[in-house]
């Protein structure tokens, strides 16, 4: 190699190095960019959407992948899930206070998941509410959520730990100013899921219905899925809050359940014929589900959260 | 069951073990290495741990199938099938940045080259599977896995405990596969500890060799601590016919049993 070029390649090495350099410094100034952007959409009477993007949890969506919900009852807002981190909880109470001079007398979570209740910090001062399930799926999994959390979109969570909900909620209808709600416990999605049926409006506000998003199954129990969105079907309500996607009514509801079928039926034909996991990982989706959003990536996740157990049946184990 | 005790690496060329003690400070970065396709900062190391001198190259004759992240590190599918129509004596399996590397080491004797399994990762890592063609050249493939997690949750707390009754015991089915033989899953109750949990030593299932009804060995597979809980391996083999089990953990502990 030539003096010269030896020169040149040093240099090189000198604007790599001050190049990273660059990185590492803007990093964090991108980083301290934690504003989610929260747009409080009305959607009936009194009642407005916080709509999350249909994404994977990643360090530009800062977790924000669900929606959240409020209602403004005239004695006071009632808050639908709280988000993925303590600063989204403060964001979503200080959206809200720009819409509205009432106060927030009461959260329900609709079920333990992170992208739905890691926000209650936020709300410290108000009783938030849920599933006993629910609590108890939260004290269970509810710092390993947060750590991940921490992992996958960083900065965002700053401050962030997981608050129990500090009363348990049953079935039944709840007056709360103008708003008359139904309390519909469920299962499936999670061990403990939360419907909530504004009889007022007729909204339904459900953390189990995917709205043009691929279906997530970590904590999920096929069949008792299904037949939770079959109640839900049931009640015809006028429009569907879902935990992901657009306001929607019994369409999405059917798509779930086409999507959850189809799932099931395919990992226990996959079982049945011996074919190994990570066959199964590519088998084909059929393309009627092409419109998902994550359609393969959640399809893989749920490979992995449900083949297991398929496949030790289908060896005759028993668990 | 008698005449399995053969110890397998005696089977694995001695030669390569020789020339490796010479040539070791050699092959490290010598000039027959080819360049990793997955650029792993560990792969000199895996070069010099598992082929030390033996050429090595990286083609697709090893087809790799894992999930590009692991939404279960302690369960990550994969499965590896050589290419058709090519002999091959031995695969092995291997984690560039796991703690313990080794997965497994397969000698498909009188089957197919295709094994299932599935693996515990640490990190976002390689996992690699290399077959040995009869010229004695090894031809890795292989992928990233990311181990970074996915939406909604992490990975479900499925880790139901194994019963004390219950290790060692074989749950096995058979499928007829046209043309080739039965294509064999089994699973091995057994908690696969890696021993690198303070308090838990390593206890894991160490050998399994498949005989035909007719006494035919079919396969023989070493298999090592990466190797996820209650392990559960697919192979195909040429049999038509019951394939026997039988093996141990690495505290002697008996495995038996059948895919009928």
């Amino acid at each position: 190699m030539t003096a010269r070029r030896k020169q040149g390649k040093q240099a090189g090495a000198v604007r790599a190095a001050a190049l990273a350099f660059a990185v590492i410094v803007t990093v964090p100034l991108q980083a301290a960019d934690t504003d989610y952007r929260l747009q409080p959409e009305p959607v009936a009477p009194g009642t407005y959407l916080v709509a999350g993007v249909p994404e994977n949890f990643s360090r530009s969506n800062g977790g924000n992948i669900a929606n959240t919900a409020f209602v403004v009852t005239g004695a006071g807002v009632v808050v639908i899930d709280t988000g993925p981190s303590k600063r989204y909880g403060q964001q979503l109470r200080a959206a809200i206070a720009r819409v509205t001079a009432e106060p927030v007398v009461a959260v329900y979570l609709t079920h333990h998941h992170p992208d739905h209740a890691l926000g209650n910090q936020a709300f410290a001062d108000v009783p938030i509410r849920a599933l006993p399930g629910t609590i108890e799926g939260l004290r269970e999994q509810g710092n390993d959520f947060n750590s991940n959390l921490f992992r996958m979109v960083g900065d965002w969570m700053r401050g962030t730990d997981p608050l129990l909900p500090a009363e348990a909620v049953a079935a039944g209808s709840v007056r709360i100013g103008t708003h008359e709600f139904e309390l519909i416990p469920n299962a499936g999605h999670t061990a403990a899921d939360l419907a909530i049926l504004d009889r007022t409006t007729g909204t339904l506000f459900s953390g189990s219905v995917f709205n043009g998003r691929t279906p997530a199954t970590p904590n999920a129990v096929i069949a008792d899925w299904i037949a939770s969105l079959d109640r839900l079907a049931a009640l015809n309500a006028e429009r569907i809050v879902p935990a992901v996607g657009a306001i929607t009514d019994n369409r999405a509801i059917a798509e779930d359940i086409d999507w959850l079928r189809w799932l099931d039926e395919t990992l226990h034909e996959a079982a049945g014929r011996g074919a190994d996991m990570a066959e199964v990982l590519r088998l084909p989706i059929p393309a009627r589900f092409n419109d998902f959003a994550l359609l393969r990536e959640e399809y893989e996740r749920s490979v992995s959260h449900l083949y297991p157990a398929i496949e030790r049946a289908s060896l005759g184990v028993r668990d | 069951m008698q005449g399995v005790a053969v110890p397998f690496s005696s089977a694995v060329a001695p030669v390569a073990v020789l020339c490796a003690a010479l040539l070791a400070t050699v092959a490290h970065a010598g000039p027959g290495v080819p360049a990793d396709p997955l650029a792993s900062p560990q792969w000199p190391a895996m070069q010099q741990r598992f082929f030390r001198d033996a050429t090595v190259v990286f083609d697709d004759l090893v087809e790799v199938t894992l999930p590009p992240a692991a939404e279960d590190s302690m369960q990550v599918p994969v499965s590896a099938r050589v290419r058709s129509g090519t002999a091959v004596d031995t695969l092995i399996a291997f984690i560039d940045f796991n703690p313990i590397p080794k997965v497994l080491e397969y000698r498909p004797l009188d089957a197919e080259p295709y094994l299932g399994f599935r693996v515990r990762v640490q990190q976002a890592t390689p996992i690699r599977v290399a077959a040995r063609t009869a010229d004695g050249v090894w031809h890795v493939g292989g992928a990233w896995v990311d181990a970074a997690g996915g939406g909604c949750t992490l990975p479900s707390a499925n880790a139901a405990k194994v019963r004390e009754e219950d290790i060692g015991h074989v749950a096995a089915r058979r499928w007829p596969l046209d043309g080739i033989g039965s294509r064999v899953k089994l699973r091995i109750a057994h908690p696969n500890d890696t021993g690198l949990i303070s308090g838990t030593p390593a206890f894991f299932v160490e050998a399994l060799d498949f005989t035909a009804a007719d006494g035919r060995r079919l396969a023989e597979l070493r298999s090592f601590e990466p190797v996820a809980e209650s392990p559960v391996f697919v192979l195909e083999l040429h049999t038509d016919g019951p394939v026997r089990i039988a093996g141990h953990d690495n505290t002697a502990g008996r495995i038996a049993g059948e895919a009928p």
